[in-house]
């Protein structure tokens, strides 16, 4: 069983049934191709990091699936290119922790292990600034008990 | 009057010892860096959205290079930019 991910930008001067049936056609050509559409993530209109196409934001779409082959991709890709609609793709393969980080994100797991991460980061620069002095032995036992 | 053995050192020794650094991905166990998740990826990138070497980041050779293959993805879907200035 192979885990792949297709994340694409839809045009967003299209209307909002157009860019959902652009998703649809992909979603659907999947299923055409006896592949299992694991999760299909709807991450909206976003600005963009830098121009495409002129346009300054996209709408976003993520979609996982798995299949007993890769045959798909080419196809699939080939598809995207010719595709007017879709502005940008990538297309990667999901080894198992990303099959597992996926699904941990559906359940609300991941935001926040990495904001407790990114929190307790947030925890030390601060500490670093006020108090460079004291031995790091205490900072260690401080973050422990954070955890 | 100070005694010599009283000074030990003329200036804090602990001025110039830096805390360890460690990769944060083994340390908290995430083993997949998603390229979608752009918050996170700016922590790895400097203010001109270049990747920060691994002498800074102290990531382990393994994640850094997930890393840099996780920004570039990014880069290619504009979830972060290929150039920019005061990106912080």
């Amino acid at each position: 069983m192979r885990h792949y991910e297709v994340t694409f930008i839809v045009d967003p001067v299209l209307s909002g049934d157009e860019i959902k049936s652009t998703a649809k056609t992909y979603t659907d050509m999947l299923r055409n191709e006896n592949y299992n559409i694991v999760h299909v993530d709807e991450m909206g209109l976003r600005q963009l990091a830098y121009p495409i196409n002129k346009r300054s934001s996209g709408v976003y779409y993520s979609v996982e699936f798995s299949g007993e082959t890769g045959s798909v991709i080419n196809k699939l890709e080939l598809a995207l290119r010719r595709d007017e609609r879709i502005m940008r793709f990538l297309s990667i393969k999901l080894d198992k922790y990303g099959v597992k980080y996926n699904e941990d994100k559906r359940n609300g797991l991941i935001g926040k292990v990495e904001k407790k991460s990114d929190k307790k980061k947030s925890d030390r620069k601060n500490e670093r600034k006020p108090a460079p002095k004291p031995t790091p032995k205490p900072a260690p036992v401080a973050t422990k008990e954070e955890e | 009057m100070a005694s010599r053995d009283d000074i030990k050192f003329l200036s804090n020794p602990n001025i110039g010892s830096r805390r360890k650094k460690y990769c944060r991905f083994k340390k908290f166990g995430i083993k997949h860096i998603d390229y979608k998740d752009a918050d996170f990826l700016l922590q790895f990138v400097n203010e001109q959205g270049k990747l920060l070497p691994r002498r800074i980041t102290g990531n382990s050779l393994k994640y850094q290079k997930r890393v840099a293959i996780a920004v570039k993805r990014a880069r290619h879907l504009a979830l972060m930019p290929y150039v920019a200035d005061l990106l912080k």
